[in-house]
């Protein structure tokens, strides 16, 4: 038997094109048109979850996004989807769904103990009862891991492609109900460029489930051919399938469109998804509303639907959610919902309607047709365990009216608007009297229209939708000077709704009546958070975790509203709302990143050398988004092996860095060294073209920023090398003193980074190097000294060639246009290899300095280090200001207890001491130790034959020579060590001066 | 997302610019001559406006000049740009 829920005719399915999917493994037959969950509810299957907390059985409760149960996982394997709602999901060919929480399957569900042992766990549970004692809480989290389900994440890396769109349009319309239809109609024929969008398969809203007529159609082929006409009309896109999710400060949109819904795709899930960020100029909300749940012992029970769902069902898709209905209403909504029901051939057993006036037009008519109508009345209490078999009625004084028996109990207690995007964006709100709840008030270029500004007629629906189209065009400037048509509908009336928020008296202590079914808060949650003193909203929705599931509490959240001010006596506009956040409803993670993702993540930049590097088996470490050659290790040898090979090739012949990742800033201008002295903590100005010099650039703070060589180029030009992760910071910093506070300089800045590349040769034979690489350049000590450079050609190609070092040898910087780097590289090679040429990686660079004291800011320096704590002292010119000068006479900078640097050599040679290790006195009993410094560098030096380390030790330099002790990682091991001068190896510098 | 009205470039997305800050604070001529009180003061405190807020910005990825932004620090709205020393 298959689909016998489905009504023999009507509804917009499209019945000559049948399709199978699977949920749990089981074949459901559906239609093209259905949905996931209107194909359940068609097979009879009303179990489609269990809840969070106590693994209660949960059915299909809406037919929209509002569904705080129906969350499914969709497809397997690398593209499967979870937290997907199957009210929304569209039934597709061998689509693959899965219920999200339960275990180990949906009918017979362990966790259920669960309720059967505690049967209510009270709010703020987790946080009393699981944070002591603490060593339980891996056992915690493994039970609550288990229970708290809510889909699996992929197992492998998603194979699908998803995209960003940028778009713009003057009016964004939000919804394609009929509001929303008939405002892009509107704006349309303004002239305006529009944009309509609705989370739907199928435009239309809520003109798919209602027999009304607009313009003298069927409201569903009113919709089509609106729809068709403006998909037709130039500058109009249409995008069904597409939630707007996300609304933000200057009005930025941004959509989820679902691409691929109505087509299988290999593993049968409907990923694949575009994120739109739109800028409109205008805003049309169209969003609709969300029928509100009521409260009542056992609301949970598969089977309670929202009234206006089942109308859904019952009309767009052909589906009889029951065999036999009970309504509970406070409104004049649900009596339209009885009607669909006995048009369908669904028995409507009994009305409950809290008012004492049920007298109004689709009241009548219900009674006309038969209906028991019971006036003054509730729903005390749902019967039955898996499904609704039954409901409790009573009069609101708590007199029995008798048990019916149903297995379906359709609710309505009134409809809150879906202001969420609105509220997102600060959108103005405001309590509704009429509605019992919050509507928005119209923003800065936002107009609502239809249901979400309250209007529940669809006549006047269109007439507000047409409205609020044209004033959104008017507010860009189109117009066509005619009043645009509104589409004529049937104009109804309606009672006023009467609020219904906690069943009065008796009614109110049966239990449970959940407010919120995705998370499992129940009336008494939130009166045990009251009664505990969280109030505000905001402090229930944490206390209870009220709203705080996928659903984003779109039911829960007016309905607490209500019952929070009832249960504290205040007006419900003083409860207010907790915020609302995007998403409105769940966005996959893939689409959120689109292509932004591997290599295009993050750019990854490399030098001209790379491939070469790569070719000599070279490792690499991350610098920033550089990839720099790390080490370069021969078969066989480890890091530690390759780093001393490398580290002793240039101190006793010659060695070859790539260095080109070095910042590289010219600055050019007749008041260049004048911008320099004052950037610069040492004296530019006096500085002969064709020298370079040291020079230490602090913040206003007094701290060092960076450091690095100078060159003067010649009168009015300077090359500034910054460090590899400073490179843009110092350009930002430099350009913004020039641009806000000294305008008068004339100075330009231009990076050049990636223009120069930059060859280091470093040890005793790198002259020999260059002469054999051959080179116009006279390298004699005499003509080409230690800090100066030269230009001439280096094998052929034009180069700047810098006797600068920072490794403490004879060394020179060759800098290389970037596209003739990889030939002289190669040439330096070549020619070095009978001098036994050993090129090195970062980490040997980092050796070699430290032997000789260097520090690297960011290392040694963490924005709280002054030059003097350094040793740097005498590169601060007392001749004239500099930034950061003043500062560094303030009481703080000049304490002599501050960290400075010192060397550290352990007692056992063979000890490495841990980089970041805190460095005390006297490891003794007391605690908490006082703390005298850390280590900032720490290596194997193969030159010296042991360890060396550079710490920042408080008052270090003025006691030389003393014992201390540093930690490591494993309780109660210190190691001991004495401080030292922190230059290690040929302290008087005589080899870079060779 | 804030649409910020660069002088020289129109109005772009804020993920093209540098937030720099109040502005207003000029560097003192003369450091050397205030207490550390006063420099602190320049140095470290900011007025933290509710409401009117004058601010800098770069467009870093953009023109990458530096101007001034007045901004309502309540609902973010953008009252107004201008650049250092007049018009660009
Ligand atoms: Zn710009």
């Amino acid at each position: 038997m298959s689909q016998p829920f489905r009504l023999d005719h009507g509804g917009r399915v499209d019945r000559d094109t049948p399709l199978q999917f699977t949920f749990d493994g089981r074949p459901i037959d559906a239609f093209r048109g259905d949905t996931v969950a209107s194909a359940l509810l068609a097979n009879g299957v009303t179990l489609v979850g269990r809840s969070f907390k106590y693994h209660r059985p949960r059915g299909i409760v809406s037919a929209g996004a509002e569904d705080p149960n129906a969350f499914v996982q969709l497809g397997h394997g690398a593209r499967t989807l979870p937290n997907r709602l199957g009210t929304v999901t569209a039934a597709t060919l061998g689509l693959k769904v899965r219920h999200v929480n339960a275990w180990p399957n949906l009918e017979y569900d362990l966790m259920s103990a669960f309720g059967l042992v505690a049967p209510f766990i009270p709010a703020g549970f987790y946080y009393k009862t699981l944070m002591w004692p603490r060593r339980f809480w891996p056992l915690y989290e493994h039970v609550l891991r288990h229970a708290a389900g809510l889909g699996h994440a992929p197992t492998a890396a998603d194979p699908d492609r998803y995209d960003h769109v940028h778009a713009h349009c003057d009016v964004l319309v939000v919804g394609a109900g009929p509001a929303g239809l008939a405002a892009a109609h509107a704006a349309v024929q303004s002239g305006a460029r529009v944009l309509l969008v609705d989370e739907q398969s199928e435009a239309g809203g809520s003109l798919l489930s209602t027999d009304e007529r607009v313009d003298g159609l069927p409201a569903p082929q009113w919709a089509a051919t609106a729809t068709a006409e403006l998909a037709a009309t130039p500058g109009v896109t249409v995008l069904p399938n597409t939630t707007a999710f996300g609304l933000y400060e200057s009005n930025l949109v941004l959509l989820a469109e679902r691409l691929r819904t109505d087509q299988p795709d290999d593993a049968g899930s409907e990923s694949g998804a575009r994120v739109w960020r739109v800028l409109p100029r205008q805003i049309v909300l169209a969003t609709g509303a969300h029928e509100r749940p009521l409260l009542f012992a056992n609301n949970d029970r598969p089977g309670v639907m929202l009234a206006g769902a089942i109308s859904t069902y019952v009309r767009r898709y052909a589906v009889a959610p029951g065999s036999r209905a009970v309504l509970f209403t406070n409104n004049d909504s649900a009596y339209r919902t009885a009607l669909d029901l006995t048009d369908a051939g669904v028995p409507v057993a009994a009305i409950a309607d809290v008012r004492t006036d049920t007298d109004g037009d689709l009241p009548s008519e219900a009674r006309a047709q038969g209906i028991p109508i019971h006036a003054g009345a509730a729903v005390r209490r749902a019967h039955g365990r898996g499904r609704v078999a039954a409901a409790e009625l009573c009069s609101l004084d708590g007199a029995p009216l008798g048990t019916v028996e149903c297995d379906l109990l359709g609710v309505s207690g009134g409809f809150a608007p879906a202001l969420h995007l609105h509220a997102q964006a600060s959108g103005p709100t405001e309590w509704d009297p009429t509605l019992a709840a919050f509507a928005p008030r119209p923003g800065s270029g936002i107009h609502p229209a239809g249901a979400v500004a309250g209007e529940l007629d669809l006549a006047a629906t269109l007439r507000q939708g047409t409205q609020a189209g044209s004033a959104a065009a008017a507010a860009v400037g189109c117009s066509n000077g005619s009043e645009p048509e509104v589409p004529r509908a049937t104009e109804s009336t309606q009672a006023p709704i009467q609020p219904y928020w906690l069943p009065p008296g008796d009614l109110a202590g049966a239990k449970p009546q959940f407010v919120d079914l995705h998370e499992d808060v129940t009336l008494d949650d939130l009166r045990l958070s009251l009664r505990e003193g969280y109030e505000s909203i905001e402090h229930v929705k944490r206390y209870t975790t009220l709203g705080m599931g996928p659903d984003q509490g779109k039911l829960a959240n007016p309905l607490a509203t209500g019952v929070i001010a009832q249960l504290l006596g205040r007006d419900p506009a003083s409860v207010g709302t907790p915020r609302h956040r995007p998403a409105y409803s769940p966005v996959s993670l893939g689409a959120i990143a689109g292509r932004h993702i591997g290599p295009l993540a993050d750019p990854v930049r490399v030098t001209p050398m790379q491939d070469w590097h790569e070719a000599a088996g070279a490792r690499f470490e991350n610098v920033g988004q550089w990839r720099r050659a790390w080490y370069y290790p021969q078969p066989g040898e480890s890091m530690h092996e390759a780093v001393a090979r490398e580290c002793l090739a240039v101190r006793h012949r010659v060695g070859i860095l790539d260095y080109s990742t070095l910042g590289k800033i010219e600055i050019t201008g007749p008041d260049a060294g004048e911008f320099l002295d004052r950037v610069y903590t040492n004296a530019w100005k006096r500085l002969r073209p064709g020298r370079c010099r040291y020079g230490l650039m602090l913040g206003e703070d007094g701290m060092i920023f960076d450091d690095g060589v100078t060159a003067r180029l010649d009168d009015q030009r300077y090359l500034m090398f910054t460090s590899t992760s400073n490179a843009a910071p110092v350009l930002a910093w430099l350009e913004q003193w020039l641009q806000t506070e000294w305008p008068d300089l004339r100075v330009y800045l231009t990076s050049v980074s990636e223009h120069w590349s930059n060859i280091a040769l470093a040890g005793p034979r790198s002259r020999d190097v260059l002469a054999a690489a051959g080179t116009d350049i006279p390298l004699a000590g005499r003509d080409f000294p230690f800090m100066t450079f030269r230009e001439g050609h280096v094998a052929g190609v034009p180069t700047r060639v810098f006797r600068i070092s920072f490794s403490g040898e004879l060394s020179y910087e060759i800098n290389v246009a970037a596209d003739r780097a990889r030939h002289v590289w190669e040439s330096l090679v070549d020619a070095g290899r009978p001098l036994g040429i050993t090129p090195y990686g970062t980490e040997t660079m980092h050796v070699l300095r430290a032997e000789k004291g260097f520090i690297i800011v960011g290392q040694e320096t963490d924005g709280s280090v002054t030059p003097s704590d350094v040793g740097l002292g005498r590169l601060l010119s007392r001749r004239k200001d500099f930034l950061g000068k003043r500062s560094l006479s303030r009481p703080d900078s000049v304490r002599p207890d501050r960290k400075q640097l010192v060397g550290l050599l352990t007692d056992d040679p063979a000890q490495v001491l841990p980089e970041g290790g805190h460095v005390v006195d006297d490891p003794g009993p007391q605690r908490p130790l006082p703390m005298r410094g850390h280590v900032t560098s720490s290596y194997v030096s193969p030159v010296l034959g042991r360890s060396i380390a550079l710490a920042m030790v408080s008052g270090g330099r003025a006691a030389l020579g003393e014992r201390l002790y540093v930690a490591t990682l494993h309780n109660d091991r210190w190691l001991p060590a004495r401080s030292c001068h922190p230059v290690f190896y040929d302290p008087a510098g005589a080899r870079q001066h060779a | 997302m804030l649409l910020i009205p660069c002088p020289w470039c129109g109005p772009r997305e804020d993920d093209e610019f540098t937030f720099g800050g109040e502005a207003d604070f000029p560097r003192p001529a003369e450091p050397e001559a205030l207490t550390d009180e006063q420099w602190a003061d320049y140095l470290f405190m900011r007025d933290n406006r509710r409401g009117r807020h004058r601010e800098q910005w770069c467009h870093t990825a953009g023109c990458r000049r530096w101007f001034i932004v007045e901004r309502d620090t309540v609902t973010n709205e953008i009252l107004g740009a201008g650049t250092y020393g007049g018009s660009p």
